[in-house]
């Protein structure tokens, strides 16, 4: 199976037409293919919207003093702009993607377990965005409690805080409807022979976020109902006035948003794990070891969650085991980190693109995750609780992290997706700018958090204005570099792609770019002797 | 495209779908046993005012559609349609006594006005307060899930009814049967946690 049989007699994905055409096909669509990217397109939008309100708070914050807006605005934009980033970005993220994209065709199957059950997973998502968006034009305003939506002001606010709440969760139903359908994917529907340690690394990151999503997801679920009952009914759950409790609705919350992180980062880790090999033409080092702990970090990353609440009230002991289980995930991930970069020892290294920013990837992470543990430690995370210090942190795993770790698939995936190339030159400048713009973004956070400066504050101190120039410049580099980078990804004019443009060992790079319809033409088999990544 | 079909990998979905409805739930009895050690003794008082024998009548309603449900898969998979039509039949009128007798629960204390947000609510103890509110979120939760289980054997009762679940293809059926066993399991610890420890 090599580039000979691009002449093929079915068509691509991208051109095959079934009972409607254009549009109508595409919404119609059961092929995992296409959901796939319409799940990115939909992201992508979602993404833009979500970094204009970034950047205009950035504009708010070149001075002290309020400049274009009111504190309310303010409180309306970071609640929107973590809702729209955290709920209908990074969550569904790289495994709505690339895990409907790709990871079918790596496991040897024609699609996913439940095609239209899929579908209807990607409908939910949209109409949970479309509900947690219609919150800033109906009722009493944009809600303003951030993301986290913590009572008791999410239930005394008198912004529309319940379409928000039912927007996110409705978006909890479509990741576990996609989690279920992708778990079952994996266990019924990989090639004959293929059994789960000949399965390449990425399905095996999706496999363990699918079981996080389906795990997590349902406890955000009632938590979020809870808080709507408490605005409509008064249940008083969380309401110390009638004997409810505040600190208990941190524990149900992030319950399920700390395995989020998961969800969002172990698909990135996953992509990466695929791409650093191909690029250095090396077998990945150490196969077993990444894929268990992909496991690894979604068991114990569900018991770390309290370490969102080491300043609200807990007994000491409950406090230093968090703190301890949340040093014990720095663990598994230190593992991969190790791998990839041993991957590339003595490897025969060609920097393309998606290897680039997959190297952006790991030094990103690397600083969000060390900070991570400095945030994990009781005594520090005293002194740095709640200041722009997590804010420089998170970002660093969820933008730079995650988001970076989405470009290099992106550009991984692309001649597959579309069947051309790209730019490299131009790739590679916007890379630049990503990389530059976002460090000179976020890094004087970490700084201006160190010396005080809280999260989510309208106002600030004149220390601090330099950070926060900084910063904003930072913003304007990392906005051209997505500009170009979206720029270039649209032309789709470049050469025509092979087959396995990059030398790539895993089944996606057997078949035409784009794939046909049905992905294979013979099912492929793995035998005995066969390992993973011995597609070439 | 050809047909593909796995009941293997349909049941697997139901499965991995009902534990999710159980962390659901989870995460209310996680609430349910914050509040039961911090008001064990209000929870003792509140739950004198539910009507046990009321519970007692629903829980073995619920039982008794559990398995005439089970029994109704058994006669669709030995090819007696017509005596698996009359099985789920029986269910459904279960799952109505179940829904009529929550009519009345609910409806008389709703009748003397305690519901949550209600002014009575408010001259309550806490541990009441949350007692009664625990007691019609739980409840009504479970009460949507009993009407949404109810649906699905709808669907698959006109389905065997029109010979389109057969004893070569009934995984609709077993599905929606094990949903049912889920509403059952759950009503089975609601019941013990509300309305017997007292």
């Amino acid at each position: 199976m090599t580039a000979e049989n691009i002449h093929h007699p079915e068509p691509s994905y991208l051109e095959y037409r079934g009972k409607y055409k254009g549009l109508l096909g595409w919404l119609t669509t059961t092929d995992h293919k296409r959901i796939g990217l319409m799940y990115m397109y939909a992201m992508m939008v979602f993404f833009i919207v979500g970094v204009i309100l970034g950047e205009l708070m950035r504009l708010e914050l070149f001075r002290p003093g309020q400049q274009f807006y009111g504190p309310q605005v303010y409180n309306g934009l970071f609640t929107l702009h973590g809702i729209i980033m955290i709920f209908t970005v990074v969550i569904p993220g790289l495994a709505a993607v690339f895990g409907n994209f790709a990871m079918p065709i790596m496991i040897g199957a024609k699609d996913v377990a439940f095609p239209r059950l899929n579908l209807f997973s990607w409908y939910l998502f949209i109409l949970g965005a479309a509900i947690a968006l219609s919150s800033q034009f109906m009722g009493d305003g944009p809600p303003d409690t951030g993301w986290t939506f913590y009572a008791p002001y999410s239930v005394t606010t008198h912004t529309n805080v319940i379409a928000a709440v039912l927007g996110a969760f409705v978006l909890g139903f479509s990741s576990i409807l996609t989690g279920l359908n992708f778990i079952v994917t994996i266990h019924r529907l990989r090639a004959p022979g293929m059994t789960f340690f000949k399965m390449p690394l990425f399905p095996w990151a999706v496999y363990a976020t699918a079981w996080i999503q389906v795990l997590a997801t349902p406890i955000v679920g009632i938590t979020l109902l809870m808080i709507i009952a408490e605005r409509t009914l008064r249940i008083g759950f969380f309401d110390p006035n009638l004997g409810g409790d505040p600190v208990l609705y941190q524990h149900l919350f992030w319950i399920y948003s700390h395995p989020a992180v998961y969800i969002m980062i172990l698909p990135a880790m996953g992509v990466v794990t695929e791409i650093i090999p191909t690029f250095s033409q090396r077998r990945v080092f150490g196969y077993k070891a990444i894929a268990l702990s992909s496991m690894a970090i979604a068991f114990v990353g569900y018991f770390v969650w309290a370490h969102h609440m080491f300043t609200s009230g807990m007994s000491s002991t409950a406090r230093w085991i968090f703190s301890l289980l949340t040093f014990l995930v720095a663990v598994p991930s230190a593992i991969k980190v190790f791998n990839w970069v041993t991957t590339m020892y003595k490897g025969s290294i060609d920097v393309k693109p998606p290897f680039l920013y997959s190297l952006g990837f790991i030094f990103l992470f690397m600083i969000g995750g060390l900070t991570g543990l400095s945030l994990g430690s009781l005594a520090t995370n005293i002194h740095v609780h709640d200041t722009a210090y997590v804010v420089a942190h998170f970002h660093y795993i969820v933008f730079g992290g995650v988001g970076f770790a989405f470009f290099a698939a992106l550009h991984y995936w692309y001649p597959k997706m579309y069947g051309r190339m790209y730019n490299f030159k131009l790739a590679n400048i916007a890379f630049v700018f990503l990389f530059a713009g976002f460090n000179l973004l976020y890094f004087p956070q970490f700084i201006i958090g160190l010396m005080g400066m809280p999260r989510r504050y309208f106002d600030y101190l004149p220390q601090f204005t330099f950070g926060m120039q900084l910063s904003f410049y930072g913003g304007i580099l990392l906005a051209i570099g997505l500009v170009l980078m979206l720029y270039n990804l649209f032309q789709k004019n470049g050469a025509k792609a092979p087959a396995n443009p990059w030398g790539g060992s895993t089944l996606e790079w057997t078949i035409p770019s784009p794939p046909p319809v049905e992905n294979f033409d013979v099912m492929p088999e793995m035998g005995p002797d066969e390992e993973p990544y011995d597609y070439k | 495209m050809e047909e593909h079909r796995d009941d293997i990998g349909a049941r697997l979905g139901m499965w991995i779908f009902i534990f999710t409805e159980i962390l659901l739930f989870g995460g209310l009895f996680l609430v349910y046993a914050v509040m039961r050690a911090g008001y064990s003794a209000d929870f003792h008082q509140a739950a004198h005012h539910l009507n046990a024998f009321i519970g007692a009548v629903n829980t073995l309603v619920l039982l008794v559609s559990s398995a005439t449900v089970a029994m109704s898969i058994t006669a669709v998979q030995k090819g007696d349609s017509k005596k698996g039509v009359i099985l789920l039949l029986v269910t459904l009128v279960c799952a109505g006594i179940f829904l009529v007798n929550k009519y009345f629960e609910w409806g008389h204390k709703i009748h003397i006005g305690l519901y949550p947000g209600s002014d009575l609510m408010l001259t309550l103890n806490h541990g009441s307060v949350m007692f009664f509110s625990l007691y019609f979120f739980m409840t009504g939760l479970h009460m949507l899930h009993l009407v949404i289980g109810a649906i699905v054997l709808t669907i698959a009762m006109v389905k065997v009814k029109s010979g389109a679940i057969t004893p070569n293809k009934y995984v609709l059926l077993e599905n929606g049967g094990l949903y049912w066993h889920l509403v059952d399991l759950i009503w089975i610890f609601l019941f013990p946690l509300l309305y017997l420890i007292t």
